[in-house]
């Protein structure tokens, strides 16, 4: 079959045509109207996540992020329960919360004094005489999103009408409970985490997240700064690995099989790297058993797991993305800890994600350069397509859904599929 | 006001200021003492120390090894991101000893750092507080905490030392 490697002029472009079995069309990373149409179709109408419950531990604790481009706080009110609702005041739009975090009992607007609950509801507007019958406070709280959580992770939409987060989660669900193992038998807790921006689309990166392929190339210095048996371990790309399309553009990349299940194989010698740290450990004195879990769960998962279209949950951290512009998008890399856990094991953890991640760290930066220059690439050849038929040969259908070796691009195109389903509103 | 010490601390500071620019780092890494720590940290409490951001997330926490490899990164060729490597220009000022007991000084300092890569001009503005240990052979490094003025905010990759 002739492929067709022209694509159609911009002005009459049917969405649909833009994503194919095995590749996507330039103007994904480049046309401002496709991303406004993103904001509205994907961010505006899907689950979205918004925090970790360790973020909003205690009530009053809040949490300022975004859904797509709008504003929002995420807070804890007395009642245990989470809310998520619009920075923006219902007198004249004024943010309300300006913090990045923070614990309060209520949300003042800095404007005219209007003041709101944690749930979000009108309590006080100062003069309110000249208001005479005019203003109900019962009509105008802050607006509240629809939230749902799993595995401790919170999740937001602007939707009443689509499905229970659940049934949206589908077989990312077990991958969710593998991944919080690395507690190591604590909670585990957000700690803190690296932001970045990039110039370049958010797709960009939503498609690295299960990129096996970039690894050797784009993080050999991160490579030549580890020991040689992390160096082998990390080593995976022949290796035995996979890549799973868990549906709804959802899916996981499997590195390190021995690392999928942080419960087991305790008995497997523990790591050079983690010697020192499991010695102090058992200086501490907590007993063999428990010095193992810790230290088997201190690097984190053998996998990456890409939850369409802002969260993954990534070997030792969570990367949020958020979209800015057609060309920008910044990038969040929360740390992750084990809450009440050993100081020691925590330092290891932290050190482990300065080691990587960061505009510091040994990793991130080749990354963010690498698709700096795609965006900047993407300029060129605007008829062109970006190839995503890596591994399509080899691909084999599995009780999730499909799987291709661990560098294929199985991941990328069920996240176009996806993105196809929701922009075009057809299956 | 000591300024006798204020003008060797200043001229110790100043040559490694230069080295960085200059990309001497196997004589930056010479002047560091054995159990020096080099960080740049997120959280903006000027309080905290060594001890306490041990415990928290920084942009480096770097002891002797670590800094061994950041500069065989920064110099491998390996990394895509400093490929061409930025070209920076530092200045220091503002220097005031805050404690000296003999063994130790500390210094806070002002740093003012322009980077230039590919097509950008940047600008890291940073209050930099050094503990300088004294040896028979002069200063050492004993510790380096860079406070970027914008550290809480989203930034782009920094491919050299501060
Ligand atoms: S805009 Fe908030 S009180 Fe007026
Ligand atoms: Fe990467």
């Amino acid at each position: 079959m002739a492929i067709d490697l022209k694509a159609p002029p911009a002005a009459s472009r049917d969405l649909a045509d833009l994503v194919r079995a095995d590749r996507a069309h330039t103007s994904l990373y480049t046309d401002p109207a496709i991303f406004e149409q993103e904001m509205d179709r994907i961010f505006a109408s899907c689950w979205v996540w918004v925090a970790h419950v360790s973020e909003v531990k205690e009530a009053g604790d809040y949490k300022s992020t975004y859904v797509g481009r709008q504003p929002v706080v995420v807070v804890r009110d007395r009642k245990q329960k989470i809310h998520v609702l619009l920075n923006r005041c219902r007198h004249r739009a004024a943010t309300v919360c300006e913090e990045k975090k923070g614990r309060t009992n209520s949300f003042v607007c800095p404007y005219h004094g209007w003041s709101y609950g944690l749930d979000g509801s009108l309590r006080g507007v100062p003069h309110p005489e000249s208001y005479g019958q005019c203003l109900d406070k019962g009509e105008y709280p802050l607006k509240s999103l629809r939230v749902e959580e799993y595995a401790g992770m919170v999740f937001a939409t602007f939707r009443e009408d689509i499905e229970p987060l659940a049934d949206w989660l589908g077989p990312a669900k077990k991958w969710m409970d593998l991944f919080m193992k690395q507690g190591g038998g604590y909670p585990i807790k957000v700690a803190g985490e690296h932001r970045f921006r990039f110039p370049g689309n958010w797709k960009i990166q939503l498609e690295n997240t299960t990129d096996g392929y970039h690894f050797p190339v784009v993080h050999k210095s991160f490579l030549s700064s580890v020991d040689e048996q992390t160096e082998r371990m990390l080593d995976f790309v022949n290796g035995p690995g996979f890549v799973e399309d868990l549906g709804n553009g959802h899916s996981v990349m499997v590195m390190i099989p021995e690392l999928v299940d942080l419960e087991e194989n305790l008995d497997a010698p523990v790591p050079a790297r983690f010697a020192e740290l499991a010695e102090e450990l058992r200086k501490e004195g907590h007993d063999e058993a428990k010095v193992r879990r810790i230290v088997r769960a201190v690097g984190g998962s053998g996998f990456n797991l890409n939850l369409f279209p802002n969260i993954a949950c990534s070997m030792a951290f969570f990367r949020v993305l958020r979209p800015v512009s057609v060309n920008e998008t910044e990038i969040h890399h929360a740390v992750i800890t084990m809450d009440g856990g050993p100081a020691a094991a925590n330092r290891a953890r932290l050190r482990l994600h300065e080691h990587f991640q960061g505009p510091m760290g040994f990793g991130t930066p080749d990354d963010s350069e690498a698709w700096e220059r795609v965006q900047k690439g993407a300029q060129a050849g605007t008829d062109l397509w970006i190839l995503l038929n890596r591994g399509l040969p080899g691909e084999r259908v599995t009780e999730d859904g499909r799987a291709g070796d661990v560098s294929a691009e199985t991941g990328m195109r069920a996240a176009y599929q996806q993105w196809k389903k929701l922009m075009t509103g057809r299956g | 006001m000591n300024t006798q010490l204020l003008t060797e601390v200043s001229a110790f500071l100043w040559q490694e200021a230069d080295m960085l620019d200059h990309h001497d780092y196997q004589d930056w890494l010479a002047q560091w003492t054995a159990d020096g720590l080099y960080i740049v940290p997120i959280d903006p409490d000027v309080a905290s120390g060594p001890a306490d951001l041990a415990d928290r997330l920084n942009y480096a926490y770097d002891d002797a090894d670590m800094r061994a490899k950041r500069v065989a990164r920064l110099t491998s060729g390996e990394s895509v991101s400093t490929q061409p490597a930025s070209r920076t220009v530092r200045s220091l000022s503002r220097f005031r000893i805050l404690a000296d007991d003999g063994a130790a000084i500390t210094v806070r300092a002002a740093q003012h750092l322009r980077e230039f890569r590919k097509e950008t001009l940047r600008d890291y503005t940073a209050d930099v507080t050094y503990e300088l240990a004294r040896t028979g052979d002069g200063f050492r490094l004993k510790s380096k905490i860079v406070r970027l003025v914008n550290s809480t905010d989203a930034l782009h990759s920094i491919g050299y030392i501060l």
